[in-house]
């Protein structure tokens, strides 16, 4: 038996440590921790709720739009502002461009090094790689000058001897599958994805002000005026230049991250048998189409539990608890309650070894992260969730491209339950919001043209216009998966705030009834070639994309105000 | 021009980059730090260099925005190109080597380039329960922080958290988060870049500095490159007319916000903020906040979390200025409110400084090494 550390964990957001146990060449048990800590809801205590979502937002800067998001809500539920359509809309267009873009980042520059070998890149034959490019798609950028200009670029790089971010990485590990030609492919898409990504964030920063970190969130609506008539409004030069930026963002979706997602499962379709994990799919649902807490999702809401797509349960928040058995805080009834986070206590007690250490102590409590679980279960949320969900409740446009991906790679729907099924499911899932952004402006064109100028809800904005004690609940689908964040507000400030966090649900350690969480179920059976060399332990990972800074955020290190909040 | 040099302008010519145009990026270069002209030949050289100078970055309690923000760097190619330039040996959310691997590439730095590798630090550094709040490999970051910058030939604090203890620090401070400055005794060559998160021009305006120099530009009090961070957000405000003129924005989406009237009263700290935003703006000059009828938060200044707070209160109190300064008087009673709440006479000595044009006269490091950020 070998133990093996993975420490830090590259190419994700965040600090995550990974132990695992290693016999016969497979993962036989694993442990995740996280390994950093700040105490966010804290500081919030006392604040005026129409900033929470400004310290929030800075939970992440990757996922930059997602707990301003969850938190507007969660004030707005409480406070009783309902956003009007534009403002809506509004959202709708920056929550799916943060989708497209994280998704795309994630696949080419976090994720594709467990899969391409650069080194490989270097023997291509740049015709051989152009005839493959042009088989798979008809993005322009395919000639064989071009791909021998990439192979020529890299190799001037390998030649002066300075790796930089690329040095002592896994090259020419067994694991690696695919043909020289295919790596130059991804190389070179590599580079362009990271031009793009730049490129069609400018919708964040035409409707937010900037990114990272958008600056015109508002409880009750958006700061981002609307006008036609307007230069200091959104107005038909802006709203074209958004729609540009659509195109360019659909554009690549379709013709270059699809077709490469597919050319790389292709290779490594045994991924298909790895990584399952525990097969329970959580998914709040995203993309109101219309106002009010009642409105239709586009991305439907639901739960499947053990991998059964036949039925889709009802949602119902309620459930939803959180253990530290094995965390680094302690509970006043004993460290074994599960506690709704309406309820919830989280005073850290670090008790883990003095650093610098070697080794956790995994018997006992082993990370910054709680334990998340519904109906006592521990769940999966993100794309894979989102996507299993839709497909199971008859989502035509994902049932078609599920449909479609299954069938290219020539396998059933078991194999969506598995690391290569969250890189497929991610990237079906960029496809469909890439296609769907283009509705929500048009939608948004029509209100402007009806000279409807709202975008904000002013009843609700001033705190004397709120009731002297309330609650609420604000639940989204990051890109990493379900978010939620639940408020208490008293005498116009913050007198609690909870965060149930995607990466929190799919990084969280063992609980009371030591289940696994999702990443250390997942590694379970993962094959290891070389335990020096873990590349397939970060295969699984990265296709959870990690986000650790948003895993662990929560603090009462004074035993502050337990929250007692009524669901919405 | 060597061979060894050579490579810098196949380079370009491979990335559809003239060598004009390449010159013409040196020159913007130039002009934004406010350097002679002249000097544009010197810069081009220095980023022809042979050797790729290192660089580590190094993430503590962060939240990677820092990291995003240095992705959108602009100038697409040519920034492309100064990027490529440094060598970065370790940066967590970008390289391929993880775990021991990754700890390795560092250990080789810190021995092997000691004095001679650019560290870049984004987060803060906790110190409660002996650094437990954010270890990596199992060391605390405040280890690491002192090793890897102590060994390091500069450091940049890249973002409020870094630069000034940032979200991690402000009240109550729970993990005990301190900037790079406080968590590293004796420090040299600091620069702090704060901002929520720091602007990609400017990073790359002062990698450019450093590289071409190897000093870096003057600095204020924080710390802050005057390039920068030596003008209010107020003077330099799109809207700054409507301000003069009495026009207000009411209410969020009323006749004044959709005409892009002045958001001082919506609580736009534009008044006592120094950053560049409305000149080079964001994501290649698209847009910054108060163009997007939001206000200014602030934050770019130490503990703004605290002390710019609640945002969308507007800044008010009694004008108070020393005798003989000159700003309208409106600007007066807006920034006079706030500047007690910064230590009033810090925050007005570094008002009055910065209406003086600083001039681009080098400095030595040893002197533009910052003074902490005590106001006081």
């Amino acid at each position: 038996m070998t133990h093996i550390v993975v420490d830090p964990v590259t190419r994700i957001e965040g600090h995550l440590r990974i132990e695992a146990e290693v016999d016969g060449g497979k993962v036989q048990d694993a442990w995740s921790s996280s390994t950093m800590f700040r105490g966010i809801e804290l500081i919030l205590q006392g604040r005026d709720p129409r900033d929470a979502w400004v310290f929030t937002q800075r939970i992440c800067g990757v996922c930059t739009t997602v707990h301003a998001i969850a938190s507007i809500r969660a004030v707005e539920n409480a406070i009783g502002a309902v956003p009007p359509p534009n403002a809506r809309l509004l959202r709708n267009l920056i929550i799916a461009m943060q989708a497209v873009q994280d998704h795309v980042v994630h696949f080419y520059h976090l994720h594709a090094l467990d899969w391409v070998d650069i080194v490989s890149a270097l023997s291509a034959n740049p015709a051989r790689t152009s005839s493959l490019a042009e088989s798979i798609s008809d993005w322009p950028l395919s000639s064989a000058k071009y791909f021998a200009g990439v192979r020529d670029r890299l190799k001037g790089f390998v030649e002066r001897g300075q790796l930089g971010p690329f040095a002592n990485a896994y090259w020419g590990h067994p694991a690696y599958k695919l043909p020289p030609e295919a790596n130059l492919m991804a190389v070179a898409h590599y580079l362009e994805a990271l031009d793009w990504q730049r490129e069609v964030i400018k919708v964040h920063a035409i409707l937010g002000g900037k990114n990272p970190h958008l600056q015109s969130f508002l409880v009750g609506g958006m700061a981002t005026p609307v006008d036609p008539d307007k230069q200091s409004s959104l107005n038909a030069d802006t709203l074209a230049s958004v729609r540009a930026l659509i195109t360019k963002a659909h554009d690549f979706v379709a013709r270059v991250y699809i077709p490469d997602v597919l050319a790389v499962a292709s290779f490594y379709k045994d991924w298909a048998g790895y990584g399952a994990g525990v097969g329970n799919y959580l998914v709040y649902g995203e993309y109101p189409e219309d106002e009010g807490p009642t409105a239709p999702l586009f991305l439907p809401p639901g739960v499947i539990r053990g991998r059964d797509l036949t039925k889709v349960e009802r949602l119902d928040p309620s459930q939803i608890t959180e253990m530290v058995s094995h965390s680094w805080y302690e509970y006043d009834g004993g460290d074994g309650k599960a506690l709704h986070p309406f309820q919830g206590e989280t005073r850290p007690k670090y008790t883990g070894p003095k650093p610098p250490y070697d080794r956790l102590d995994t018997a006992a409590k082993y990370s910054w992260l709680k334990s998340p679980r519904y109906a006592g279960l521990p769940m999966e949320v993100g794309p894979l969730s989102r996507m299993l969900v839709a497909y199971a409740s008859g989502h035509a446009r994902v049932k078609e491209l599920v449909g479609t991906v299954l069938q290219k790679l020539n396998v059933g729907p078991e194999a969506l339950f598995s690391t290569l099924g969250r890189v497929a499911a991610r990237a079906i899932e960029t496809l469909v919001l890439a296609e769907k952004q283009g509705e929500w402006l048009d939608q948004l064109a029509a209100n402007m043209a009806r000279h409807d100028l709202r975008t904000h809800d002013n009843a609700k904005w001033d705190p004397s216009s709120w009731p002297s004690d309330a609650t609420g609940a604000g639940f989204h689908e990051a890109p990493r998966g379900a978010l939620g964040h639940w408020v208490h507000i008293r005498n116009g400030a913050i007198a609690n705030y909870q965060c149930i966090v995607p990466s929190t649900w799919n990084a969280g350690p063992r609980d009371a009834s030591s289940q696994r969480g999702p990443y250390e179920e997942a590694l379970i059976g993962t094959p290891v070639a070389d335990p020096a060399k873990p590349v397939e332990i970060l295969r699984t990972i990265h296709s959870f994309d990690p986000c650790l800074a948003c895993g662990v955020h929560v603090l009462d290190a004074r035993k502050q105000e337990v929250a007692r909040v009524r669901l919405p | 021009m060597s061979d060894r040099e050579n490579w810098f302008i196949d380079e370009l010519e491979r990335r559809g980059v003239s060598r004009r145009e390449f010159l013409g990026f040196c020159t913007v270069m130039t002009s934004a730090l406010a350097l002679p002209a002249a000097l544009s030949a010197r810069v081009a050289k220095a980023i022809q260099g042979a050797e790729k100078p290192v660089l580590v970055w190094l993430e503590f309690q962060d939240c990677c925005g820092n990291t995003e923000s240095f992705l959108r760097a602009a100038r697409p190619t040519v920034a492309d190109i100064v990027l490529d330039t440094l060598s970065v040996d370790y940066h967590e959310t970008i390289m391929a080597a993880a775990g021991t691997q990754a700890e390795e590439a560092l250990r080789t730095v810190v021995g092997d380039k000691k004095g001679q590798y650019l560290v870049v630090v984004e987060g803060s550094i906790p110190t409660f329960e002996s650094g437990a709040y954010c270890t990596i490999g199992g060391r605390a970051a405040i280890d690491i922080a002192r090793e890897v910058c102590g060994g390091a030939a500069a450091t940049i604090a890249m973002g409020t958290c870094a630069a000034y203890g940032g979200l991690p620090a402000a009240a109550p401070n729970p993990t005990g988060a301190l900037s790079v400055r406080d968590a590293v005794p004796g420090i040299k060559n600091l620069v702090n870049l704060p901002a929520c998160p720091a602007n990609a021009e400017n990073i790359t305006a002062l990698l450019v500095h450093y590289l071409t120099f190897k000093y870096w530009p003057p600095l204020d009090e924080f710390g802050r490159p005057l390039f920068a961070y030596g003008q209010l957000i107020h003077d330099n405000c799109e809207r700054r007319a409507h301000y003069d003129a009495g026009q207000y924005v009411e209410a969020w989406g009323d006749e004044g916000h959709r005409t892009g009237y002045c958001l001082y009263k919506m609580g736009c700290k534009g008044p006592v903020t120094f950053q560049n935003c409305p000149r080079v703006r964001w994501n290649e000059g698209t847009n910054w906040p108060i163009g997007c009828g939001h206000p200014c938060v602030g934050c770019a200044e130490p503990d703004f979390w605290d002390k710019m707070t609640p945002f969308y209160n507007h800044l008010q109190g009694p004008p108070f200025l020393g005798p003989g300064y000159t700003v309208d008087r409106v600007g007066v009673a807006a920034t006079a409110g706030i500047a007690a709440a910064f230590a009033t006479h810090g925050l007005i000595s570094y008002i009055k400084r910065s209406r003086e044009k600083p001039e681009p006269a080098p400095a030595t490091p040893q002197s533009t090494d910052a003074k902490k950020g005590d106001a006081v």
